[in-house]
């Protein structure tokens, strides 16, 4: 490709103890399309994630945005930067309601003195947004939209979470296993979501585990194997099976791996 | 678009409205419960008034006087101001042992101040409510920054606050009417207003506009929803952009100026200022009406009202079985019912999406 990444790191590493969970990793996305990260439980795809979304500080490795090295402190900042997380804990709070969640961090006041001088939260407005954001994402099962995240299902959770993320980011995507609790209505649409927010020229980081997912949505496969970057595949090129023996390492990685 | 497979072909005739269910089918358990799980405010509030009814009947009309009633927001001023500092410690699934001996070593610095150096009274009251606050802040910083667990901090606190505060003062008690010849504004949350037979303090009136205004700014400000996401899932709330470090060194010092405030409330009560009143369980009575007003120890779940009601209910107890002549200890056992009864209770509610 001759475009200029949006976001690439180089020889990130970090260490937990004696466990080594990224290994002189390198990653690169670049604009407008979805980079899927597939690998095995404990490849370290999550730590990946975290360092560029500012949950992790890395040991050692740089990370640039749009060709500026960044370095996030925490999420806040990666945020601040435009680069929006899904993370597959969620971050929800329980017993708060949809929109307050949704608007966690970024709450909409009140125009006027009484959001000024009050602080007074325009529930109305963020109500209305929330609303409107789930409905895009065609989770019309969610009847209240004040009603606490505790009370709604796993797959409706997930959706919440999928709806701001989509709803603020401005950069990057991420998404950790965004479909792996929902069901198959849910899960089209946001594959759709997905597509939806690549058309709009936002790139996407997609973590998953469940194949067709990755082959039907990807633009490229990163394959992160002990801690680093084996090989990035392009999925019409190689076949799941190929690309699960990759990732395994039942098969070793093509000479030309990185130029896909 | 992506290559929609067979089966999901279907989807593009599903539901477009949004849910809705007839309630009907409901048990009435199931209802109650879910409603408590939407307004925590609730439970103490019907025991409230259940308790106001059963000590009506119990002891007549005496009970039902207005001037009962407002005798017992007198009485509870204090322990409503620091149940409404320790609600927000609590709401973040922390503790605050030390907030009565905040209280205390307050008062004392307000009178020593305005009494004993001779400041003005308004300089005396702000130098109090600091103090109180920079101990909070202490707590704030060891709970945030050091990551030591708030009990722990607090039980340290506590000792350490009470210790300066008897060696501070020497263990000298400023008298009433020193305070009234020389610092008159000290007594001024003691002004009393009689509306027929009711009579109302500056104090009482301070706590519940002091429970309106956190009521609002727990509930319809970014910070107020902040203080209950850093309760409920602490890490969740970091990953959402909240600034955990920051809102819980606020809570903390929040709660040590609101504690400041109540010392300034408690000598328009007491009359004198007397550092031994640190040895007075303050502390666990403002526990004790947060959790009886259904707060969860667990954080993120409860509303500030309740702690009103707790408060008042503790209230409406005690002066109920004063007046019924029974021993004080039936009021001691009484408590600990009602705040194992409320523990049990909050557990039940937490239940609702199970």
């Amino acid at each position: 490709m001759t475009q200029q990444p949006v976001l690439t790191a180089r020889g990130l590493t970090k260490r937990y103890g004696r466990v080594t969970a990224l290994n002189n990793c390198d990653f690169d996305l670049y604009p407008g399309e979805i980079l899927a990260v597939i690998g095995d439980n404990g490849a370290g795809k999550s730590t990946l994630i975290k360092a560029i979304s500012g949950a992790v500080i890395p040991d050692e490795g740089t990370i640039e945005l749009d060709g500026k090295q960044v370095l996030f402190r925490s999420p806040i900042e990666a945020r601040e930067a435009g680069i929006e997380t899904v993370y597959q804990n969620l971050a929800l709070s329980p017993a708060l309601s949809i929109a307050d969640n949704m608007f966690l961090g970024r709450e909409i006041r009140k125009p006027g003195p009484l959001g000024s001088w009050f602080r007074m939260l325009d529930r109305p407005a963020m109500e209305k947004r929330a609303r409107d954001k789930l409905t895009e994402l065609g989770l019309m099962t969610i009847q209240n939209i004040s009603q606490a995240v505790e009370t709604l299902s796993g797959g409706q959770r997930q959706g919440v979470a999928v709806a701001r993320a989509a709803a603020f980011g401005s950069k990057v995507v991420i998404m950790d296993e965004p479909t792996a609790a929902l069901g198959v209505k849910e899960s089209r649409r946001v594959l759709e979501l997905i597509l939806d927010v690549k058309k709009r020229g936002l790139p996407i980081v997609l973590i998953s585990h469940n194949m067709p997912h990755v082959f039907e949505v990807a633009d490229r496969i990163h394959i992160h194997r002990l801690g680093r970057r084996l090989c990035v595949v392009d999925p019409k090129q190689v076949s799941m099976s190929d690309a699960v023996a990759l990732m395994t390492g039942a098969k070793k990685p093509p000479e030309d791996a990185l130029a896909a | 678009m992506s290559q929609i497979q067979e089966f999901e072909k279907v989807l593009s005739g599903s539901d477009t409205s949004v849910a809705a269910f007839e309630e009907h089918g409901k048990s009435f358990v199931k209802r109650a419960q879910h409603f408590l799980h939407s307004t925590p405010a609730a439970v103490p509030l019907i025991v409230l008034v259940l308790s106001i009814i059963i000590f009506g009947i119990a002891i007549g009309g005496r009970f039902f006087s207005s001037y009962t009633l407002t005798l017992i927001l007198q009485q509870i001023a204090i322990v409503g101001i620091l149940g409404a500092a320790q609600t927000l410690v609590i709401l973040t699934a922390g503790i605050d042992l030390s907030i009565g001996v905040i209280m205390v070593i307050s008062a004392v610095i307000m009178g020593n101040c305005a009494i004993t150096y001779g400041m003005p009274t308004i300089l005396a009251v702000l130098l109090g409510l600091a103090a109180g606050a920079a101990c909070g802040l202490l707590n704030g910083l060891l709970v945030a920054y050091m990551k030591l667990p708030p009990f722990i901090v607090t039980l340290g606190t506590w000792n350490i606050v009470m210790a300066t505060n008897f060696i501070y003062s020497a263990n000298e008690t400023i008298r009433d009417a020193d305070v009234d010849a020389q610092a008159p504004l000290l007594h001024f949350f003691a002004l009393s207003f009689r509306v027929g037979s009711a009579v109302l303090t500056a104090g009482v009136i301070a706590m519940v506009l002091l429970v309106m205004l956190l009521w609002y700014v727990l509930n319809h400000t970014a910070w107020g929803r902040h203080v209950y996401a850093v309760g409920d899932d602490p890490e969740a709330a970091k990953l959402s952009g909240i600034q955990t470090k920051s809102v819980l060194m606020a809570v903390y010092t929040l709660a040590g100026l609101i504690a400041a405030f109540a010392a300034w409330v408690s000598i328009g009560r007491n009359g004198s200022i007397s550092p031994s009143a640190a040895v007075t369980d303050y502390n666990l009575q403002a526990i004790t009406a947060t959790v009886i007003g259904g707060i969860s120890l667990f954080g993120g779940r409860g509303s500030i009202l309740g702690t009103l009601f707790g408060a008042m209910i503790v209230g409406v107890v005690s002066m109920g079985l004063n007046m019924l002549g029974a021993d004080p200890q039936w009021k001691v056992l009484l408590t600990g019912v009602l705040i194992i009864g409320a523990v049990a209770i909050d557990q039940w509610i937490r239940k609702v999406s199970v």
